[in-house]
């Protein structure tokens, strides 16, 4: 990992806690229902921050929030602020484009074109102008499968399609290509509902490292990987935001009473 | 007990009990009704098509078969080319017509009467002329040689050499048959009494047409007493009628009272004709007449062949029609009597002309081919002569405008529909119109065609370029329908994970989208094409039922098209025409066959990759 590791850029905070994805007073509406209610949650900076609770609370509605993955949907609103670093990415002056970018997504279903493992990878890079040559964006490919711990099981069928893969691996490989394009936060919608326990270890174990350069929001439904992977932990219910603070506190010490049913398994 | 009890006893009976089983025997009585009722309805279709494709096949193989005959050709320099030029121009305009009829006359030395020899050109295609004088052209050194040539037959003798003019039957003859001169009108007596079947079919043939005589005479019996009925009701309401009224009823009564005397001068006359054939066919060995009505009798002696015109039984006189080699008495076996079955009168191919191809036959002059010029050939009043060549190249260069304009409008408007259009009123309204286009009759199109580029635009009649935009027209909007259920069937997944790296929509539908789709509106492009390919109305209407001989090479020559052709084919009286229907509906349906193959491949390969 080390040898391939990106160095931190140069001039930013490293401060861990440093916040890097803030909502302030979030809703949500699609159509005429509200889906969430003034949600204030920050992202920190090489942090896990999962988000908990029960179907139907919102927690993916305000991830896709963060990359505006809503805007595909017709009928939906956001209103409040959400801001990266201090940019307001619902501002008109910011191109969605940048954003996703800047901010990539893992998706619930493992989602690789249905092209070679290597297109899926180099297909970001590519449209993004990030590589000048053939060679350099054979090395992004490289760089980004190492990251994904996908590297020594594909690099013999670079150029197989991508959809012969496992289930694992083909998360795997998702994260790959999010990797790719060199994103500063990374969104995971349930990435590991799908996979079996060992795939699913192992996606864990990546996102542990991807924590030291990058910033992750994580969907899950799964109280034990919550606990695993992440720092900090938001809990959703109904559309609020119930509570919000380090995982282990929230684990083990929470405030509300319906954080505490939820995650002793009383509902949801 | 208790409830509890009551209701677990209940339970543990409730899907074994006889009432229980009878619902389940009923569900499956249900269900094997409903399974016979598919494998029926499975079945009846399947039938019709059977029966559909077997009489398509019946009538449609003969015709891609053609008889050629082999003639001799003496290509001599005056003939075809008396100046000595080589020259093209010149050579086309000799008289080919004299040469090839020279040459058939040839095949038939003997035969020197006028009827004979009309009969025997009569045989041979009439262009056969004109595609000896296209060979000749392309091989100037046969110039001064003779050629062997095969020519087409003419389409009714090609149909009796296919056996579906008439049979001829050999009859049984016993003992020696004497004649009495080689040429004209000849007499015959046989040893034997080998005339008798003919009298007796003869007399057989007479009883049935005075019965059939006599049934004609009750028909106008019944019909005289309806129409005096009638004049006895007329004549009571007479008595009490007057002015207007009375002065219609007498002019209806003396229409009547002619009426009933025409019928019952017919009457008589039927009568009498009925008595007199009833009095020939009872008769004793009497000279019977033979006549165009009746089967034709033959007899082949000699080398030649007499048709019979009065039969006794053991006499007959008959005409010479292939002239005999001698008048030598001959011996058991060495003559035959063969029998036309259908008469003369119902086949527009005469005795003579059956006769000189049969002879042809057994000289081993005629051979039998796939027809080159039901391939190669245009337009014509012959059949033998027509062919599907000018349809099918019509054919594709109109569906060629067609793709090239509805494939990549038609998929352009998908894709702005399905991926970038706004959802609002106005997309619904043209949503809504496009899937109502594809329902509306395709002669529909023919007339818009008509009015606008025809009328307006002033654009060229029977034009393939017209033909293609009419489809097109016709065509586009099941190409859109087809592409726009293919982009809708490309999982949402992928498109999330194209935008969630980044791209941009019009990049996410591209570069990943479009060619996901891409099978699917190939296939219903292919479909749409295939559509296209069968339709008529509307080329009707834009004039396209044009006589094409030439292949057309540019976009604005007159063309036809294969189901045109169907059509204008199945207009024609002729036999041999109908048969050329079939075969071109056959040729249709495999350029039909093929396209959907191609569609059903493309999906089995690209089905699904996601």
């Amino acid at each position: 990992m080390s040898d391939v590791a990106e160095k931190p850029k140069v001039g930013r905070t490293e401060t861990p806690g440093h916040t890097k994805m803030s909502g302030r007073k979030v809703c949500v509406f699609y159509g005429e229902k509200q889906a969430l209610f003034d949600v204030d949650l920050n992202l920190r900076e090489h942090t896990v921050t999962a988000l908990i609770g029960p179907s139907g609370c919102g927690k993916s509605t305000f991830l896709r929030c963060l990359n505006r993955m809503n805007d595909t949907i017709p009928i939906c609103r956001v209103t409040g602020e959400l801001r990266l670093d201090t940019q307001d990415i619902y501002d008109r002056q910011i191109d969605v484009v940048e954003l996703r970018a800047r901010v990539g997504m893992v998706f619930q279903k493992p989602n690789p074109f249905p092209k070679s493992i290597f297109e899926n990878i180099a297909y970001g890079p590519r449209i993004h102008g990030l590589t000048r040559n053939k060679a350099e964006l054979a090395e992004a490919v490289e760089t980004a499968l190492r990251r994904a711990s996908l590297w020594d099981e594909v690099k013999d069928r670079l150029f197989e399609p991508g959809t012969g893969l496992s289930g694992g691996q083909q998360q795997r490989l998702c994260i790959a290509r999010a990797i790719a394009t060199k994103p500063e936060v990374i969104l995971m919608d349930e990435p590991c509902s799908a996979l079996d326990p060992i795939a699913t270890a192992k996606i864990e174990e990546l996102i542990d490292e991807l924590r030291q350069n990058y910033t992750i929001a994580i969907v899950t439904h799964s109280m034990q990987q919550a606990a695993r992977v992440s720092q900090r932990t938001a809990f959703f219910h109904l559309g609020y935001l119930v509570e919000e603070g380090d995982t282990d506190q929230i684990f083990t010490n929470p405030t509300d009473k319906r954080t505490q049913d939820y995650i002793t398994g009383r509902f949801g | 007990m208790t409830d509890i009890a009551e209701r677990t006893s209940v339970a543990t009976g409730l899907h074994t009990s006889d009432e229980a089983r009878r619902r389940l025997r009923r569900r499956y009585g249900a269900e094997f009704r409903f399974r016979a009722i598919g494998i029926g309805a499975l079945a009846i279709s399947g039938l019709f098509l059977v029966i559909f494709l077997s009489s398509i096949f019946r009538d449609g193989i003969p015709a891609f078969f053609q008889h050629y005959v082999t003639l001799e050709i003496p290509v001599g320099r005056a003939d075809v080319d008396p100046n000595n030029t080589n020259d093209r121009a010149v050579i086309v305009q000799a008289n080919f017509d004299g040469l090839i009829a020279r040459s058939a006359r040839s095949l038939f030395p003997d035969v020197t009467d006028r009827a004979g020899q009309r009969a025997i050109t009569s045989i041979i295609s009439t262009g056969a002329p004109v595609l000896f004088r296209e060979a000749l052209i392309r091989n100037l050194d046969w110039i001064g040689t003779t050629q062997r040539y095969q020519v087409p037959m003419d389409d009714l003798a090609d149909l009796f050499l296919k056996g579906q003019i008439t049979r001829v039957d050999r009859m049984d003859t016993r003992g020696e048959l004497g004649v009495s001169g080689v040429r004209g009108t000849v007499q015959l007596a046989s040893t034997a009494n080998n005339f008798q079947p003919i009298l007796a079919e003869v007399k057989a043939h007479l009883a049935l047409l005075a019965s059939r005589a006599r049934g004609a005479a009750a028909g106008q019996e019944r019909a005289v007493a309806r129409l005096e009925a009638e004049r006895s009701g007329l004549q009571g309401r007479r008595a009490a009628a007057s002015g207007n009224e009375a002065a219609q009823i007498d002019h209806r009564l003396a229409q009547l009272q002619s009426d009933i005397a025409a019928a019952r001068v017919q009457i008589q006359q039927q009568i009498e004709l009925a008595q007199s054939l009833e009095g020939r066919a009872r008769a004793a060995d009497q000279r019977e007449q033979l006549d165009s009505n009746l089967p034709s009798y033959i007899v082949r002696i000699n080398g030649g062949a007499i048709k019979l015109n009065e039969v006794q039984s053991a006499n007959a006189t008959g005409t010479v029609i292939i002239p005999l080699r001698s008048d030598a008495v001959a011996r058991i076996g060495e003559w035959r009597l063969e029998r036309i079955i259908v008469p003369e009168a119902n086949r527009r191919f005469n005795d003579t002309q059956l006769l000189l191809v049969d002879s042809l036959r057994e000289r081993g002059l005629i051979e039998k081919r796939i027809s080159r010029e039901f391939f190669t050939g245009g337009a014509s009043r012959e059949p033998e002569l027509a062919g599907m060549w000018t349809a099918i190249v019509g054919s594709f260069i109109t569906l060629g405008i067609t793709l090239l304009l509805c494939f990549p409008i038609g998929v352009a408007a998908a894709i702005y529909l399905e991926e970038f259009a706004p959802k609002n009123r106005w997309t619904e309204i043209i949503e809504v119109n496009i899937n109502n286009l594809a329902a509306v009759p395709s002669i529909i199109f023919g007339l818009l065609g008509l009015a606008v580029f025809l009328n307006w635009f002033g654009m060229p009649r029977s034009a393939p370029v017209v033909g293609g935009l009419v489809l097109a027209l016709m065509t586009l909007p099941i190409i859109i329908i087809a592409a726009r259920a293919a982009l809708k069937a490309v999982p949402p997944s992928i498109r999330e994970a194209a935008l969630g790296i980044g791209a941009s929509h019009q990049q996410t539908v591209m570069h990943h989208v479009l060619p996901l789709a891409m099978p699917g509106i190939l296939t219903g492009t292919i479909l749409g094409m295939a559509h296209a390919l069968g339709e008529t109305a509307p080329l009707l209407m834009i004039g396209m039922v044009a006589f094409v001989v030439d292949v057309p090479t540019s976009l604005t020559d007159p063309a036809t098209l294969i189901p045109v052709q169907i059509f204008m084919w199945a207009d024609f009286p002729e036999v041999a025409f109908q048969q050329k229907t079939a075969a071109a509906i056959i040729v249709l349906l495999a350029f039909l066959v093929v396209m959907n193959a191609a569609a059903v491949i493309l999906r089995k390969k690209f089905e699904r990759r996601w």
